[in-house]
């Protein structure tokens, strides 16, 4: 993190995500109001209505519709964005998938929540990790800054030539969209220089008419695929680069693919994503004056799954605690059976999973303090692969 | 239409009304024209990759973001400064059923987007299912004809209507067997500073079974019986109805397609026949189709 404190301000997360949304110059945002998303549009109307913003403002009929326009723009030459959540991503889902296989560098600010039924309109990420296989790359954020940056990143990233995948940055609704924290907000010039006009080398022009969205049969679908797979491989040593160079013209750092905190000598690794990541270093920060050797692995990229980093990061873990605020109903969770997956032939580590925070439920240090206490367990071989935390089996 | 803006080999029915709708409207619009199509018979018969009939800019999504992607598309262009022409292409299963949401999204905020439909009556690239286009009594692989079904129960949906309901300044029905006024009314609709829609009625060989031969005359019956009444509407107001020369009665029309065919076999459907001719003679009164 930079040091420089003097273009800090507090702002609410909406806002300050707005705003680096207008230093990424989009031409058309498209979007439909759904909570926690909306203060982020609503910021970005105001922008426009303005004039501190030179982009296209569409109101649509649905966030199916919201993402579809923007299929439009792209193909007609355009930087698109849009804003979502949990039923909103849902309702788009089959556009998701269009729009990375038509290889759209579109970027989508996701205020995580969670899905119904029964309706809940608190954070947690089982609408985005539920869409972990769309083709998508998805960036989680710690913090509103860290939001307000990987927003520019993410353009940098989806535009570039050998990438050319589009790109969700998700914050967690409500802890870091309503939040009044403080932020730099990013430098408009600076921004310009960081990220360039979108320049498409293939748009719908009469001049050169083109077909768009062609159908491939068995002989050709699986080449898609595979060119989309190897995109999102070549967009971890992407997303890495675009870090430092963020890093050499902002002066802000977070670990490109992932991040550690007391990793080093870490026996108990508990890995996670979002901004429960705050929680647990507190966590973290009591249990070593304590003399336990807990330490922490924060997930940014969780698409590409960095399975190389995380090998490297995680090869002197005793136990690793995998807690996300995600459940994959009649498996396991997202992020552990991806980590299950790519420890399997490498390592005889102990992975533990636990499905925390749903619904925008509370996690405390209690809660993270009783995952070690299980880690602890597992290291002497009394493995529960995998729970609810802080279930409340009274009301049940 | 040698110099057609869709090339000849794609993969439509021979006897289909699609591709000469698409080659007529295509011929009006010329080349300075984008399309963006649904999915449908037409997005699957011209694109096989890496092969391409359009000889336009084109572009297909979903079936049924039609609206949205060209709303994208027009308002993108609009900022780039082009003045190109944006069109929507699709068949009466996109329009009218699954893209309604993005249909009446583009219609309410205005974009100059042309919207054609090819419309036959039916789910044809799936195997003739039942839209909410498919007039009554219309035998289709989802309303078929049995002991206790005499077809599709229900009337077709009116889209003109709702077309007009949103304000669409400009709305036109037209078919494939009157190309002269289908090509007119393509380039009246490009004229208009907002949306437009046209529904053309384009016969499908595979779903109402008819002779190859006879799909341009069978276009014409529809249009000759009532059923298909040729009307343009401008701000809302009717400014042009074909007028039939020459009024045929609608068993011409239906007897030559298997779809109507248990009408004419089973007595039951008798009411039922009565009924489709009242539908011909209500439209000849409402748009004074004979004088």
């Amino acid at each position: 993190m930079s040091n420089n404190t003097a273009n800090m301000k507090v702002v609410e997360g909406s806002y300050a995500v707005a705003h680096a949304v207008m230093c990424c110059r989009p031409d058309v945002i498209s979007a439909y109001p759904i909570t926690p998303q909306t203060h982020i549009v609503e910021n970005l109307s105001q922008m426009v209505a303005n004039g501190e913003l030179d982009s296209e403002f569409l109101t649509v009929d649905s966030e199916f519709s919201a993402l579809s326009v923007l299929v439009g723009v792209c193909a007609a030459g355009g930087r698109g964005y849009s804003s979502t959540t949990s039923q909103g991503l849902a309702l788009m889902y089959e556009v998701l998938y269009n729009v990375s296989g038509l290889r759209m560098p579109l970027v989508m600010n996701v205020a995580n929540r969670a899905m119904g039924a029964p309706l809940n309109i608190w954070n947690d990420q089982q609408d985005s990790i539920g869409a972990r296989d769309v083709g998508w790359i998805q960036i989680y954020a710690e913090n509103v800054q860290e939001a307000v940056d990987a927003t520019l990143q993410a353009y940098k990233i989806a535009e570039d030539r050998e990438i050319r995948t589009p790109v969700m940055v998700c914050m967690d609704g409500f802890v870091l969209t309503h939040v009044y924290e403080p932020v730099e907000l990013l430098d408009k010039e600076k921004a310009r220089e960081f990220l360039p006009d979108f320049k498409p080398e293939h748009i719908l022009d009469p001049a050169r008419p083109m077909t768009f969205g062609a159908f491939a049969d068995p002989s050709t679908y699986t080449e898609f695929r595979y060119q989309q797979f190897e995109a999102q491989l070549k967009a971890l040593s992407k997303i890495e680069e675009v870090a430092r160079q963020f890093e050499e013209s902002f002066g802000r750092y977070y670990g490109g693919l992932l991040d550690g905190y007391f990793l080093d000598d870490a026996e108990i690794v508990i890995v996670t994503l979002g901004s429960v990541v705050g929680t647990v270093k507190d966590a973290i920060d009591a249990m070593r004056s304590e003399g336990k050797k807990v330490g922490l692995l924060k997930i940014r990229s969780y698409r590409p799954f960095p399975v190389q980093a995380l090998r490297k990061a995680l090869k002197d873990a005793a136990v690793i605690a995998v807690m996300e605020k995600d459940v994959a109903i009649g498996g396991e969770a997202g992020l552990v059976t991806d980590l299950k997956a790519a420890f399997y032939s490498s390592s005889r580590t102990p992975i533990i999973g636990f499905a925390a925070g749903l619904g925008g439920r509370d996690i405390t240090i209690k809660d993270i303090r009783k995952i070690v206490e299980k880690a602890e367990a597992a290291r002497k071989g009394d493995l529960s692969e995998f729970e609810f935390l802080a279930l409340r089996k009274e009301i049940l | 239409m040698d110099n057609s803006l869709l090339a000849p080999g794609h993969r439509a029915c021979a006897g289909c009304a699609m591709p000469t709708t698409i080659r007529l409207v295509l011929d009006a619009a010329g080349p300075n024209t984008i399309v963006v199509s649904p999915t449908g018979c037409l997005e699957v018969t011209t694109t096989p990759f890496p092969e391409s009939a359009w000889c336009v800019p084109w572009l297909h999504s979903l079936f049924e973001n039609q609206s949205a992607v060209a709303s994208g598309v027009e308002v993108m262009l609009k900022r780039r400064g082009k003045d190109t022409n944006v069109v929507i292409i699709g068949g009466d299963g996109s329009t009218f059923d699954i893209g309604m949401g993005s249909n009446s999204g583009m219609f309410e905020r205005g974009h100059k987007v042309l919207y054609v439909c090819y419309d036959n009556e039916a789910y044809m690239n799936t195997g003739v299912q039942r839209s909410g286009s498919t007039p009554f009594c219309v035998h289709t692989t989802t309303t078929p004809y049995g002991s206790q079904s005499q077809g599709n129960p229900r009337p077709k949906k009116d889209m003109p209507a709702i077309a007009l309901a949103h304000r669409v300044p400009y709305v036109a029905t037209a078919s494939v067997a009157y190309p002269v006024d289908l090509r007119r009314k393509v380039k009246r609709a490009l004229e208009i500073n907002g949306p437009s829609y046209i529904q053309v009625n384009a016969p499908c060989i595979t779903g109402w079974t008819f002779d190859a031969g006879t799909m341009i005359e069978l276009a014409r019956l529809a249009v000759e019986s009532g059923l298909w009444p040729l009307l343009e509407y401008e701000k809302g107001e009717l400014v042009g109805v074909k007028k039939i020369r020459r009024p045929k009665p609608v068993e011409e029309y239906l007897k030559l397609q298997g779809r109507y065919k248990h009408l004419f076999k089973k007595p039951e459907c008798a009411d039922m026949l009565s009924q489709i001719k009242d539908m011909a003679e209500a439209n000849m009164a409402k748009y004074g189709l004979v004088d």
